[in-house]
């Protein structure tokens, strides 16, 4: 299947596009010559320059869907082109709370197959795409067989953000499908969560607390750690699990993927479905009681202690600076 | 499926997965590159929430049933025996040769096809599931039984015909509600799943379990749109330094950080 023209399901919060959609029109721009975005909400018109300059020739614009969630009225309008023939070759999606709504909708919808959990994508006359598994230890390549247009649902830091300084972008209407029961259910309130510092999945430090931490309370020490590096808390599932905090602080498979300058682990054995979500970083320091922890051997820097400990003595450190 | 009229009775299929041990070594079929699901199988623990929520749900809304949908291999029973022991009322199981290796979308239309003989008002999911993570199955089950559906619940109740959901986001969290029919996938953690006691362990013996295979349902069994063609060792970190606390362990880290000017 030669490719010739991707289409990037394009997510936006006031802020603007989302990185990882930044990243798969960069990743998009190297193996289609004809890149476009889809894209739903009030925001398109005002995205249209980023989206442009990042690779989009016009974006597809859905158009205001209300408080509906956007997995049935994306899914609908892109599978409702596909059907008419001005469809892509290859659909790109975010691996994110609405991406994988958005991808296994459309993949109903359209009767074809969603590839997932892809964290690299190499072109040529055939796609070929990369897997983790076994939290990371190996990779499966796999050659895409399936018809066009392939659904391949990519996960966040697997390619870098690059401008290319492109145009804006033509913003073109497209039509959402007949939805019958599938779009009913309605979004009543948004609860935001106050957020201080960078973006877990953007900041340049990350330090993330696991179960070691002992206790709930202890998890202060984290974000004020994090906070004197400028960077953002992450955490282990276990905590999150235990409600220690909230879901969006996960690190790992199941969780974010993070690649910050320096990802800081404490009290975090290191299982591999954390590790893939952080093995990526470029420096990793980790704290652990016990020096046989997996954590430590990933590690640029390895403290065999008690964060009790070192935690307190490195905030203390930090603020006598 | 249930029509949405008001509901008095709460019937609710959770779809389960029965999975390789997670805690055991996994290895991949040396043939097809697929997980090898030869062995002994169990209920998935992302499943175990769903099932509990489906149980107090049901308990609250004062009566209902809790219906099991699984597909697995070789008529495996013992995770679905697991939800029994826990208190849903019976299964239905549908296995087959000939859907070994079968993709999210060949799943999904097995699932759907075997809730349509279900009475149920709502459809319970995990968000992902342990071993295959790829998270769309139950949207694309909804998709298929033109259903609504709520992803990433963090907190579930029923209203009369409606379903009201706390729904994960990036920066907090939605409360959307849906008419029901309706599918919803919950999150870890959401409740606490009840160990299956004695007495239960007991019952879930002569649950019903009704065995299918895709031909019963009338699913027909596709390609899965891609081709294993190589599977490699990740490249691995170097190892670093590590070194045992001796009160210095917060200046090591603080010097670290200064050498990549971070600090
Ligand atoms: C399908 C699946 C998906 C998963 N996805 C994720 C995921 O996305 N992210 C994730 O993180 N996990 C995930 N997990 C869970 C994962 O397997 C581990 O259970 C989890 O990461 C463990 O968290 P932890 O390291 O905080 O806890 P533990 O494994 O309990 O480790 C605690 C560590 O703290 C150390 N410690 C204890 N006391 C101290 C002290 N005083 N000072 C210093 N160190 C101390 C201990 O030595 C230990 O190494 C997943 C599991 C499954 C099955
Ligand atoms: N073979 C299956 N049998 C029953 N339920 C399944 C099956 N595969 C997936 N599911 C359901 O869909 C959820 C998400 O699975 P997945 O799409 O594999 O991440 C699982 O946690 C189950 O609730």
């Amino acid at each position: 299947m030669a490719i010739d023209k991707i289409w990037v399901v394009a997510e936006a919060t006031e802020a603007g596009p989302t990185t990882i959609t930044l990243e798969l029109l960069t990743a998009a721009r190297g193996l289609a010559s004809t890149v476009e975005a889809v894209a739903w909400g009030t925001t398109t018109a005002a995205n249209a320059a980023v989206l442009g300059e990042y690779g989009a020739s016009t974006v597809h614009d859905i158009g205001d869907i209300g408080d509906a969630l956007p997995g049935a009225p994306v899914a609908s309008a892109i599978a409702a082109a596909i059907a008419s023939g001005a469809g892509p070759t290859a659909i790109l999606v975010p691996t994110s709370y609405d991406g994988r709504d958005i991808a296994g909708r459309l993949s109903a919808r359209a009767d074809l197959p969603v590839l997932t959990n892809i964290t690299g994508l190499v072109g040529g006359d055939e796609l070929t795409t990369q897997h983790p598994i076994f939290g990371g230890a190996q990779i499966v390549n796999a050659r895409f067989t399936g018809q066009a247009p392939g659904i391949f649902v990519v996960r966040a830091k697997s390619f870098a953000a690059e401008s290319a300084g492109g145009a804006p972008a033509a913003v073109s209407p497209l039509a959402v499908g007949d939805l019958g029961a599938t779009n009913a259910a309605a979004v009543v309130t948004r609860h935001i969560e106050e957020r201080t510092g960078p973006k877990l999945d953007e900041a340049p430090v990350v330090v993330s607390g696991g179960r070691g931490l002992g206790e709930a309370a202890n998890y202060s020490l984290i974000e004020e750690l994090a906070k004197l590096l400028n960077g953002a808390a992450g955490a282990s599932r276990a905590i999150v699990d235990a409600g220690w905090v909230p879901y969006s602080h996960q690190v790992g498979q199941t969780g974010k993927t993070v690649k910050p300058t320096v990802y800081l682990a404490c009290g975090i054995s290191g299982a591999t479905q954390h590790m893939v979500g952080m093995k990526g970083s470029k420096n990793i320091i980790a704290i652990n009681k016990d020096q046989d922890a997996p954590i430590f051997g990933v590690a640029d820097l390895g403290i065999v202690g008690d964060v009790h400990k070192v935690v307190p003595a490195l905030i203390e450190a930090l603020k006598a600076r | 499926m249930a029509s949405s009229a008001y509901i008095e009775l709460m019937n609710v299929v959770v779809c389960v997965k029965q999975i390789p041990d997670p805690a055991a070594p996994q290895s991949l079929e040396p043939g097809t590159n697929t997980l090898d699901r030869s062995g002994k199988l169990i209920l998935d623990d992302s499943d175990a929430y769903g099932v509990e929520m489906a149980l107090q749900l049901a308990e609250q809304a004062g009566g209902g049933e809790v219906t099991l949908v699984s597909m697995a291999p070789n008529d495996e029973t013992s995770g679905l025996r697991t939800a029994l022991a826990m208190g849903a009322a019976s299964a239905i199981l549908i296995s087959d040769p000939a859907l070994k290796g079968a993709d999210a979308l060949t799943t999904a239309k097995v699932l759907a096809a075997a809730i349509k003989r279900t009475n149920a008002d709502l459809i319970i999911a995990a968000t992902e599931s342990s071993d295959g993570y790829t998270g769309t199955t139950p949207v694309q089950v909804a998709e298929l039984l033109g259903l609504p559906s709520i992803t990433f619940a963090k907190s579930v109740s029923v209203d009369g015909s409606s379903v009201k959901v706390e729904r994960q986001t990036e920066s907090g969290y939605d409360d959307v509600t849906s008419p029901l029919p309706a599918v919803v996938t919950v999150t870890a953690g959401v409740v606490e799943p009840r160990y299956p006691s004695f007495k239960g362990i007991m019952a879930a013996k002569s649950k019903p379990v009704e065995i299918l295979t895709a031909a019963d349902l009338g699913v027909t069994t596709g390609q899965t749109g891609q081709e294993i063609t190589s599977v490699v060792e990740a490249e691995a970190r170097a190892a670093g330094e590590i070194v045992v606390d001796e009160g210095d362990g917060a200046q090591r880290i603080v010097s670290f950080l200064e050498a990549l000017k971070l600090v």
